[in-house]
């Protein structure tokens, strides 16, 4: 009984052990199902993602690669077009650009070139974004360059639990996924259900802090700030709305709309720069199907629009900071402002 | 006369290379599948002139030995992957022809309902994997087919094609590079025409012997007279006989010429009327198989004569086909771009 019991409380994970979770149980449910990437294996991983799947899966299915990421990631379409489901770990998602013909011209067009014929389910994860301090070859937001391609889905997620279940979705997937992730979550406990069946659906966004002011769309790492900005505004009675995106593509539209239809106001986080970026496409989605509803202008808080330099005290501002969200909330809130 | 899906079909894998070189419906079946490549490059050229066909278009003339060849000499669960060029690939598969022309023509009853064209067809059904667009990309997807087989302990075979233009595509050494070191499945085909598009390979290629690009690897490679279909069927098995013991990879040059420019919009000005003569008129594949037939007295002139008329009779049906089936219908644009389809993954 007090087993039971024990079960049923959520219980502590870190982000990167429920990434590894979700591989295993996946690779345990199919044979179909394999790892590959640099360091996936012997070293167990990079960042420490698929720390022990060798000694459980060998070698045959955790396939440590030489470092060319164009030819092991055509390798990998090819073997998904041959029957097989890959896992594809970009050691961080700056390196998929050597492999980004293979993600669209052959993953993302082959269905359609194909008459849907030929399925590519593959899914390319590895960490994206800013880590910290390693420069500007290092630290870039795939999110929106992805987002851009139909024939893709993207995911994003924040917490243990979203990534835990959607890594699950995005393996079962019959298409291509691109599953970003962030460095600085891999060592992040969370709460996290121990449902064996654990799934999240790609494509739905989740409200995690509910508000009545201001609504803050944000994904993966972002959300935690969004989260830290709301605490402090509602200090200020500036009741703020977070709906954390988890899925970029395709974006849960009628989620944000209903959170816009009900703050009137829309502040768009990202780490990623702001030319043709998430905010921008979320800018043009409220003017599509919210212009009535908006009190203010939505605004972008975006990484800077300059290559992320080293030193900290510039690393600093080139990336959103909490004060950057306040600022951004309170100017769309310039009416309710007045009322203090 | 004969029907259509009979012309269409591949020629069966030969087992015993001596013996069958006399067999004449062996022979006259390589013979028959290498014109019918010819003769659908003709039609399509035409159905380009007429502007019935669109966008790029690159013909196989001349170079239909290397398909046919090894065609024959592969297995069942064997499969194809090439580049742009791969008319005459599909119609080695066994594709229809009619289905294929279709899709040239940007019809619904193409292979890929009008929406690839003619650098993007596939048939799981036949084997053939594309049909692709960007020099060099299916020589990795190639090899990760290879990749899936050796998983999945089937004992097939991916052949993998590229010209000589692709051979210097970083891409490709990351494939041998993999497949070398896995030993993978995959035979790989380098078709040497000559020509990357307008560039001569000695223009382009360093250390112009194609074949020893993998010897770093350890990856043996043979260079191939493209234009004589035996010897491509004797290296062919040979390379395919290697690869499915367990060995890994293994590269043929097919020394070959393409008789056309690069696609339809090239007048070649690049090379002289003399050099193209010379291949056309002496160095012709269907003519010299044709010749090495009535040579050893395996056929007769009459039995050419019926290929020649069944093919015309074959081509005009294949014409028309294209000609007459409908435009994709509109609602086509918005499907297939995801698939909600679990079940039923590339089987």
């Amino acid at each position: 009984m007090i087993t039971h019991h024990i079960m049923n409380e959520p219980k502590k994970i870190t982000l990167r052990e429920a990434l590894r979770d979700a591989m295993a149980e996946e690779m345990r449910r199919d044979s179909k199902v394999f790892l590959m990437g640099e360091e996936v294996g012997y070293y167990q991983g990079a960042y420490k993602v698929s720390q022990g799947l060798i000694d459980e899966f060998g070698p045959n299915r955790i396939v440590d690669t030489p470092i060319t990421e164009h030819g092991f990631t055509g390798l990998a379409v090819g073997a998904a077009f041959g029957g097989l489901k890959p896992i594809v770990e970009f050691m961080t998602f700056n390196f998929s650009m050597q492999a980004i013909d293979h993600i669209i011209n052959s993953a993302s067009k082959t269905l359609y070139m194909s008459g849907g014929q030929i399925q590519c389910p593959i899914v390319f994860r590895g960490p994206n974004g800013a880590a910290s301090r390693v420069g500007a070859q290092h630290s870039q937001c795939y999110a929106s360059w992805y987002a851009h391609c139909p024939g893709l889905k993207v995911v994003a997620p924040y917490s243990a639990e979203d990534a835990k279940g959607l890594l699950k979705a995005a393996i079962r997937d019959p298409n291509p996924v691109i599953f970003l992730e962030n460095e600085l979550l891999y060592g992040k406990s969370f709460d996290i259900s121990d449902d064996p069946d654990l799934i999240v659906p790609i494509g739905k966004a989740k409200v995690v802090r509910e508000g009545k002011d201001v609504t803050i769309t944000a994904f993966s790492l972002m959300v935690e700030h969004a989260l830290h900005a709301a605490e402090i505004l509602a200090k200020d009675n500036i009741s703020v709305e977070v709906v954390d995106l988890r899925t970029i593509r395709p974006l849960d539209v009628d989620t944000i709309v209903q959170s816009v239809k009900k703050t009137s106001r829309l502040v768009s986080l990202e780490e990623g720069w702001p030319f043709a970026g998430i905010g921008s496409e979320m800018s043009a989605l409220m003017m599509e199907h919210a212009f009535d509803y908006l009190d203010a202008p939505v605004i972008r808080v975006t990484g800077k629009d300059v290559p992320l330099p080293y030193a900290a005290n510039l690393e600093k501002l080139a990336l959103p900071q909490i004060d950057d969200i306040i600022n951004a909330v309170k100017s769309v809130c310039y009416s309710e402002m007045t009322l203090d | 006369m004969r029907n259509v899906k009979s012309m269409a079909k591949s020629t069966p894998p030969i087992q015993d290379t001596p013996s069958t070189l006399k067999d004449k419906a062996h022979m006259l079946n390589l013979y028959k599948d290498m014109l019918l490549i010819r003769r659908f490059e003709e039609r399509s050229a035409q159905l380009y002139g007429m502007g019935l066909i669109g966008g790029f278009c690159h013909l196989y003339i001349g170079q239909e030995a290397i398909v046919v060849g090894l065609q024959s000499v592969m297995q069942e669960g064997d499969s194809v992957i090439t580049s742009y060029r791969d008319h005459g690939h599909m119609l080695a598969c066994g594709m229809d022809p009619k289905r294929v022309m279709a899709e040239l023509t940007g019809r619904r009853d193409g292979y890929s309902k009008g929406k690839g064209g003619s650098m993007h067809m596939f048939s799981i059904e036949k084997r053939f994997y594309g049909g692709h667009g960007i020099v060099g990309a299916q020589v990795p997807i190639g090899t990760g087919l290879a990749f899936s087989y050796k998983y999945n302990n089937e004992k097939n075979v991916c052949v993998t094609y590229m010209g000589d233009g692709a051979v210097n595509q970083g891409q490709v050494y990351e494939a041998f590079n993999m497949a070398a070191l896995w030993k993978l499945p995959v035979l790989y085909i380098i078709e040497n025409n000559q020509y990357g598009m307008g560039t001569s390979v000695k223009r382009a290629a360093a250390g112009a012997t194609l074949c020893e690009r993998g010897q770093p690897y350890g990856i043996p490679g043979v260079r191939v007279d493209g234009m004589n279909i035996m010897e491509v069927q004797e290296q062919g098995k040979k390379a395919l006989d290697h690869i499915r013991a367990g060995k890994g990879p293994y590269i043929l040059e097919m020394m070959t010429y393409r008789y056309r420019g690069h696609s339809m919009s090239d007048p070649a000005k690049y090379r002289s009327k003399e050099e193209v003569s010379v291949w056309k008129d002496e160095r012709d594949p269907i003519e010299h198989l044709k010749n090495y037939i009535l040579a050893e007295q395996i056929a007769i002139q009459d039995d050419f004569t019926h290929i020649e008329k069944d093919l015309k009779v074959l081509m005009q049906e294949v014409v028309d086909f294209a000609q007459n089936s409908p435009e994709p219908d509109v609602d086509e644009l918005y499907t297939d771009i995801l698939t909600h389809d679990h079940a039923s993954h590339n089987e």
